[in-house]
């Protein structure tokens, strides 16, 4: 991990005055576990993520970071505890469900575009279908985000056309056509050319700046440490550590996140 | 580093090469038939071999064709004209039984004077389905392919105008029914209530309309029974619609299949099974003779009707394995995906995972559907008269019996178009959407 590298691609200039974490709960997890079959993935979960909070969660592989995300759109489904979205309890009733999926946006590792649309009509399916906006309307705004994502003149071709790096902005511009209040991303970057990562990078920066509530699966360091204001240490499905990026990473409590930090960061 | 060849370690390239022609000898026929026919003692011999085998076998059908007599009334006559053509005993096939019997085989004994309904059914069918088969066409002609099949039925079977329009009102208000009730209540009961409606509508009202809208407005064909229908009509009828039903059942048991709901689920892997596990022939000998004794005496359930049933439900649960391939192909990101903006089951299958999933099944439907046209043949066993069963129909003739392969080529040819060119246009679809989606 050259995060060294990673940390030059990203520093720029970081607009903070729209960066704000107000009082308001976005998420609630209160007491939260999960199992896959006798494995017990996550335990004892309790999180609250305020509005305007950018939350980078790392660990090692197997410590269910992406589980605890997929669990908040209920990707996965959690067996005990509670998790509140929006003021919506996350019940078995899909209704509940398919109205948090449409409020909280999420990227994927494998980007999951569709390749059988255009990256337009990826962009206006779920806003069509789901918020029932007029074609032309979804359009305009499909054309709006893809504009922000710096990919407009790619509307028109298929997903398979598009290098990696374009594709996840088209799949970040997806997400946003629904205009979520809070977006997860899953490893976002970690099926990239090095090349690619920092224009994935810089499209979260810039949604960041806007204020968005974002949680980031990510082993990117320097997005961490940038962007974050709070970073979240997970191993073996619990929480291990909590903290915000400057005293995580100078001054880290448990031994788990020393260690962790020494692997990744010490070479 | 130090022990490199100076000359491979310090290169730099001053001028790019041009490309050039591959050498004579390996291009083109020349090395095709080098590589491929004689590039060993032994090739060389099994390619002489083979020569002289091919050789043999157009030596003997090419005059059996070319020699062949297509204008005579019955096989004696047509032994006559070949000897003083060609001479007695020469080989000359008589195509004459098929120019002599061509209406018998095509439409059995559907009346003389009626031929311009199953022909005008057969334009009918031919505009409905090009919407369908090609998607550059204007969609709202889809409008009339929905209709069609009451069209169609009207023309082949004739009565009354109003018993077509009272099922297609059935399925019309069942519609509109499933539209309120999933404005409610889920899409599963929604449909539920449709169905309710739809079999209300044809059990209660259905009857009692057609029988007084008849008295107000008498708009009618000359019926035809089921039992006068026979040749490639009779097979034409039952593979299409056979093969227009068991799509939708098919997906549908597919996704009943992947299902988490246990009772769903649990039926649609009965019925895959069940009906996967015995032979077609027993499902038809069921439908002709098994199902009068469960049915309430006195009900006459058209067998055809009932032939159609078998074999839609029958190529339904193969088609149903072919989807579900196609379904378990996709990548999990798929679902996901389409989880994660919020669409819901329905809208996830119908816009994103079905598209694809169906794509990926084209080859396997297809074959599903050809392997359902050939088998509709096998109706014969059960008295329906279908080419094969007209084949010893006329046979049974004595003008002309002693006719085998002519009628059988004809036969087979005609079922070779169908089959073929079924297969041809899978082979376009895919390729058209292999270029679209890439």
């Amino acid at each position: 991990m050259s995060d060294v590298a990673h940390e030059m691609q990203t520093s720029r200039a970081i607009d903070r005055s729209q960066m704000q974490v107000s009082d308001e709960v976005a998420i609630q997890i209160t007491d939260m576990n999960k199992w896959f079959g006798q494995f017990h993935v996550l335990r004892d979960i309790d999180l609250t993520v305020y509005r305007g909070e950018r939350i980078v969660i790392c660990g090692p592989s197997g410590s269910g970071k992406s589980t605890l995300i997929r669990c908040i759109n209920h990707l996965e489904e959690h067996q005990a505890g509670r998790i509140v979205v929006d003021g919506i309890e996350l019940s078995n009733d899909l209704k509940n469900i398919d109205k948090i999926r449409s409020e909280v946006g999420m990227c994927f590792q494998h980007f999951n575009l569709f390749p059988h649309l255009t990256i337009l009509e990826n962009c206006t399916l779920a806003p069509i279908w789901v918020r029932k906006v007029p074609k032309r309307e979804a359009e305009e705004t499909a054309m709006h985000y893809l504009t922000k994502v710096k990919i407009p003149d790619q509307a028109n071709k298929y997903p398979g056309q598009l290098s990696g790096g374009q594709q996840q902005r088209v799949a970040i511009a997806r997400s946003l056509c629904m205009r979520p209040r809070i977006m997860l991303f899953d490893e976002p970057t970690s099926a990239l050319d090095p090349e690619m990562i920092k224009e994935v990078l810089d499209t979260m920066i810039e949604l960041a700046e806007e204020g968005m509530t974002m949680l980031c699966v990510t082993h990117e360091m320097g997005f961490a440490r940038q962007v974050a204001n709070r970073v979240i240490f997970m191993d073996q499905g619990q929480i291990v550590e909590q903290n915000e990026p400057e005293e995580f990473f100078g001054n880290p409590q448990s031994e788990r996140t020393k260690l962790f930090l020494s692997q990744i960061l010490g070479h | 580093m130090s022990d490199t060849h100076a000359q491979t370690a310090r290169f730099v390239r001053e001028s790019m090469l041009p490309e050039r022609e591959p050498p004579l000898a390996e291009v083109g026929a020349v090395k095709w038939v080098r590589e491929n026919l004689f590039s060993g003692w032994l090739n060389i011999l099994l390619t002489v071999v083979s020569a002289v085998v091919i050789g043999w076998i157009l030596l003997h059908i090419v005059p059996w064709f070319w020699n062949s007599v297509w204008k005579a009334g019955s096989l004696s006559q047509c032994r006559e004209i070949r000897d003083e053509a060609f001479g007695p005993g020469a080989s000359s096939a008589c195509f004459a039984v098929i120019t002599d019997r061509w209406h018998q085989l095509v439409f059995g004994f559907y009346p003389q004077t009626l031929y311009w309904r199953p022909v005008t059914a057969l334009i009918v069918f031919l505009i409905a389905a090009s919407p369908v088969l090609f998607p550059r066409l204007p969609r709202q002609a889809l409008w009339f392919s929905a209709i069609s099949p009451f069209i169609m039925f009207w023309l082949l079977w004739g009565g009354s105008v109003w018993a077509p329009l009272s099922v297609l009102l059935g399925i019309v208000l069942a519609y509109v029914a499933f539209r309120i009730a999933s404005r409610f209540v889920s899409p599963v009961l929604a449909m539920l209530a449709g169905v309710a409606v739809a079999v209300l509508c044809w059990g209660l009202l259905a009857g009692p309309l057609t029988t007084d809208m008849s008295r107000i407005l008498p708009i009618r064909l000359r019926a035809v029974g089921s039992d006068d229908f026979g040749g490639f009509m009779l097979s034409f009828i039952i593979g299409v619609s056979a093969i227009i039903l068991s799509l939708p059942l098919g997906i549908l048991l597919a996704l009943g299949r992947q299902s988490d709901l246990f009772f769903i689920n649990k039926v649609s892997v009965a019925f895959i099974e069940l009906i996967r596990g015995v032979p077609l022939i027993v499902w038809l000998f069921t439908a002709s003779l098994l199902l009068n004794y469960f049915l309430p005496p006195g009900t006459n359930f058209d067998l055809m009707l009932r032939v159609i049933i078998m074999v839609t439900l029958f190529s339904a649960a193969y088609i149903a394995e072919v989807v579900r391939g196609g379904l378990a192909a996709l990548p999990k990101g798929q679902y996901e995906g389409a989880d994660s903006l919020g669409l819901d089951y329905w809208q996830s299958m119908r816009l994103i995972i079905l598209p694809q999933a169906l794509k990926i099944s084209i080859p396997g439907i297809v074959n599903t559907f050809i392997g359902l046209f050939k088998d509709t043949t096998l109706v014969v066993f059960i008295g329906l008269l279908d080419p094969i069963g007209l084949s010893n129909a006329i046979r049974a003739s004595t003008d002309w019996n002693g006719v085998y392969f002519e009628l059988f080529v004809f036969i087979g040819l005609m079922f070779f178009i169908c089959c073929f060119s079924m297969s041809r246009y899978s082979i376009a679809l895919e390729k058209k959407l292999q270029r679209e989606h890439r």
